[in-house]
């Protein structure tokens, strides 16, 4: 059976790419188009692994992460963020908040799908 | 002193003892010679002499004569010319006359007399060194004082110097400037409302703030930094930035103390201020640019990174090749346009939002002890590393943390709080510091809410937000949860100071060329605490003001045209600090009283009216005594107003008309003019408000050494005598 991900992101233009290459990688793929969007879809679609994107209209992906680690049926979820805030603040808040990876834009997409693939089979 | 005038008593006294003696020694004779004779023999004598008694009384006369004579000389020699030295030598002594004294009479008498000349000559001699001694002295002053001036205004800094009890001492032409731009009234007061000898800082500045900065300046100075000095950002009214940076002024014996404990005394603080408003707008825009530039951008490469990535797929359909494109496309367009608008855009301002090191420790500490003072909550350190040193703002730090107590005391019942501090784990030049509590877990959107909302603290509403304040730091702002212990805590990541820096600052260098234009006795003057009735007369601030107007009957539709004010400060009339304003009467201004005041109907025109102008000049008056001619008068006109300007003149006052005929009782006249020609002032400008108040104040000054000769010394005792004379009883 192939793993759910969800896509997290406000942007068409990234999403786009992303959910081209999670789809040809095999994953079952969701998007979601802001926080809020992505707390339902979480909680919906159960997903195995989220690609986070942290600047979202609603809820950031902070927020999201927030959540998510704090709600008892979900708290497992694999997150990597995603986002464009590359100051080694905003990582250092990013991993304190829960996620297991981070990622600053620009990222090659090679890296993106090792570290998703790795980050589901430690998980298994 | 002639003889002839006034004979001594003692010659008197001295002249019947003689009589006395003289007749005694008759009497004791005959009764001597009487009692060896026979009754027979005696019976003989005093036939033989009893008819010639005439004779015998005139030969005593004779005798008595000559001994007055010998005794009048006498004195004239030897008696009354020391008499006369010792009065002219009186004379010497008690007064600045110098004379030289004539010797008269017996040697001796000579010889003292020209000791005493000599004596005063030596005298005189003495108090010439001294008299050229001070004036030398005074002249060294003048020239350190002028120097101390040309500095000042030529600093391009705005220097404005203050006592510990916040009153101005000191400012330079720059400060005055800076000054009026923070006015809420520029165009009234000038900000002269603001700035002035004497005035308090507080004013303009948070007492808070400047007590805050001078703890700093006191812990920095207890480790013995070489140059302590703090620094902080505030707001003004009138919505200006302002950088302050605050030094020190220890007073000699400080200095020379031994123990750091005594060195760190302070007499006043030296305050350079920077108006950054516009750099920090400038700064702001930059922000903005930089993110766009970096955030922006990496999200556009992402995108088209990706895009890019999926473009080398072989098995891609035409469809998604073209949307692919499509991506790259209109990124890199995005992207360009985004350059465009930034080089269209940029600026060059390099000033920053000053951070300043400060010990993590100190930080800490002293958030708990505002915590506790604000919030009523008990706070305490826990888990502190001693060794980090931060880079931070601490006002408005410490600021966002009672802030958020605060909140958790309100909303969540928190009971006490815990603060944190260690190197940040996760990111290196950082440091996490931590406002810890036990008890329910928050939703992210009050989390949010908390941090977006402008701050409150206490009944302070802030224009800043705790992101503002995470923000100024270059930091982070979190919420976590300690699920073992059941704590929950906010986290501010904050920047770590150079450790380098903080060695050479603590290394306490001994400063011992101080500036030679330090040597002013300034800082004398201290607040006391007793009311002002107490005060002295000569230790007020004084407004010596007048008021021109369209007539004498406020309550009838009179107003007032014109304002002009003077300071009064340490005895001193400060010229330079006036307020002077036409004001706009709303009613015409009629013609039979043009004459008196000189002011045309068209000089009025665009003037502020009055409900602009008295809030400045109630400023303006803050915290001295009023003072005016006829004071009843203008007090009338100003009390009328109060429900219309919101503004209440409760001011003690004094009026030189009910205190000059308290120290002039018999004089027919206390006009202003009548009492000036008393005084030998100047009147210049007369019946301008301006004018008269200047007058007035010169009158005032030349009253309190009168008022001091009638024992009235302070405030109260100066209010108490004018209400008792004449004309307090005549209503105005």
């Amino acid at each position: 059976m192939s793993q759910k991900i969800l896509i997290a992101d406000d942007e068409p233009n990234i999403l786009i790419s992303l959910e081209f290459l999670m789809k040809r990688e095999g994953y079952e793929v969701v998007v979601a188009r802001n926080g809020q969007e992505a707390i339902d879809a979480i909680l919906r679609e159960r997903p195995a692994l989220v690609l986070l994107d942290v600047m979202m209209p609603v809820k950031t992906g902070f927020d999201v992460c927030h959540e998510v680690r704090a709600h008892e049926a979900v708290r497992d979820t694999l997150i990597v963020m995603l986002t464009a805030k590359g100051r080694d603040t905003d990582v250092a808040k990013g991993l304190a908040l829960g996620a297991n990876a981070y990622m600053t834009k620009p990222f090659s997409t090679r890296e993106l799908v090792q570290k998703v693939r790795d980050l589901l089979v430690a998980s298994a | 002193m002639s003889g002839a005038k006034k004979t001594d008593q003692r010659l008197w006294w001295l002249l019947a003892a003689a009589a006395v003696a003289s007749v005694a020694w008759l009497l004791a004779t005959v009764g001597l010679v009487g009692s060896t004779l026979e009754a027979r023999e005696r019976e003989a004598v005093w036939s033989l002499l009893g008819g010639r008694m005439v004779l015998l009384s005139l030969t005593w006369g004779a005798g008595m004569a000559a001994i007055a004579w010998a005794l009048k000389r006498w004195f004239d020699h030897w008696v009354t010319p020391s008499v006369q030295l010792a009065e002219e030598a009186q004379v010497l002594l008690r007064t600045d006359v110098v004379r030289e004294l004539k010797p008269k009479g017996n040697v001796e008498t000579r010889v003292l007399a020209q000791l005493f000349n000599q004596l005063v000559e030596q005298r005189e001699d003495l108090r010439r060194q001294m008299d050229e001694r001070v004036r030398e002295a005074a002249q060294g002053i003048e020239q350190e004082r002028s120097r101390l001036a040309a500095l000042m205004s030529e600093l391009t800094q705005s220097v404005v110097v203050c006592n510990l009890d916040g009153r101005i001492i000191l400012y330079n032409n720059r400060a005055r400037m800076q000054f009026r731009a923070l006015s809420q009234a520029p165009g009234v007061a000038g900000g002269a409302e603001l700035i002035g000898l004497g005035r308090s800082i507080y004013g303009v500045f948070d007492r808070k703030l400047v007590a805050h900065a001078l703890e700093n300046i006191q812990q920095r100075m207890m480790r013995g930094a070489a140059q302590p000095s703090a620094q902080f950002v505030t707001t003004t009214g009138a919505g200006q930035l302002l950088r302050v940076q605050m030094a020190p002024v220890r007073s000699p014996q400080a200095q020379a103390a031994e123990a750091a404990a005594d060195r760190i005394e302070l007499t006043g603080f030296v305050l350079m201020l920077d108006n950054i408003t516009r750099d920090f707008e400038a700064e702001s825009a930059k922000d903005q640019v930089l993110h766009t530039l970096t955030e922006g951008s990496r999200a556009a490469l992402a995108n088209m990174q990706a895009a890019i990535d999926m473009l080398d797929y072989p098995d891609l359909d035409a469809a998604m090749r073209e949307r692919f494109m499509g991506v790259v496309r209109e990124e890199t367009r995005s992207l360009s346009q985004r350059i465009g608008a930034l080089a269209a855009g940029s600026s060059d301002s390099k000033t920053r939002w000053p951070l300043e090191d400060m010990l993590g420790a100190d930080l800490i500490n002293a958030a708990v002890r505002r915590i506790e003072t604000v919030t009523g909550r008990p706070a305490s350190p826990v888990d502190v590393d001693a060794s980090v040193w931060l880079k931070v703002e601490s006002f408005s730090m410490l600021q966002a943390l009672v802030y958020l107590t605060g909140r958790l005391a309100d909303e969540f019942d928190v009971r006490f709080v815990q603060l944190r501090l260690a190197p940040a784990t996760g990111s290196a030049g950082k440091a996490q510091l931590d406002l810890i509590w036990s008890g329910q877990a928050m939703s992210t959107e009050t989390v949010m809410s908390w941090e977006m909302d402008p701050m409150k603290v206490g009944n302070e509403a802030q224009r800043l937000t705790v992101r503002d304040v995470v923000e100024r730091h270059g930091g982070a702002f979190w919420f976590e949860r300690e699920r073992a212990r059941h704590q929950a805590f906010f986290r501010f990541l904050l920047p770590v100071a150079d450790p380098r820096e903080q060695v050479d600052a603590a290394a306490f260098v001994r400063n011992e060329s101080r500036p030679e234009y330090y040597d002013f006795d300034l800082f004398k003057t201290t607040e006391l605490t007793r009311s002002l009735d107490d005060r002295r007369l000569s230790d007020l601030v004084y407004t010596v003001f007048d008021t021109e107007t369209t007539g004498l009957n406020p309550s009838q539709g009179d107003e007032i045209i014109q304002i002009g004010a003077a300071r009064i400060v340490n005895n001193k009339l400060l010229r330079q600090e006036c307020f002077e304003q036409l004001v706009d009467p709303r009613r015409p201004i009629p013609a039979a009283s043009i004459p008196i005041h000189g002011i045309q109907p068209e000089m009025v025109v665009g003037q502020p009216t009055i409900e602009q102008v008295l809030p400045s000049f109630h400023a303006f008056a803050q915290d001295t005594v009023l003072v005016a001619h006829n004071a009843a008068f203008d007090m009338r006109f100003l009390q009328l107003k109060e429900q219309q300007t919101g503004v209440s003149f409760d001011h003690p006052v004094l009026d030189t008309l009910l205190l000059s005929a308290l120290v002039h009782p018999n004089q027919d006249s206390h006009r202003l003019e009548a009492i000036a020609e008393r005084f030998n002032v100047t009147v210049i400008g007369r019946h301008t408000a301006m004018g008269d108040a200047m007058v007035t104040a010169e009158v005032f000054l030349k009253l309190i050494p009168l008022l001091a000769e009638k024992g009235i010394h302070t405030l109260g005792q100066a209010r108490e005598a004018a209400q008792k004379t004449y004309y307090a009883r005549l209503k105005y």
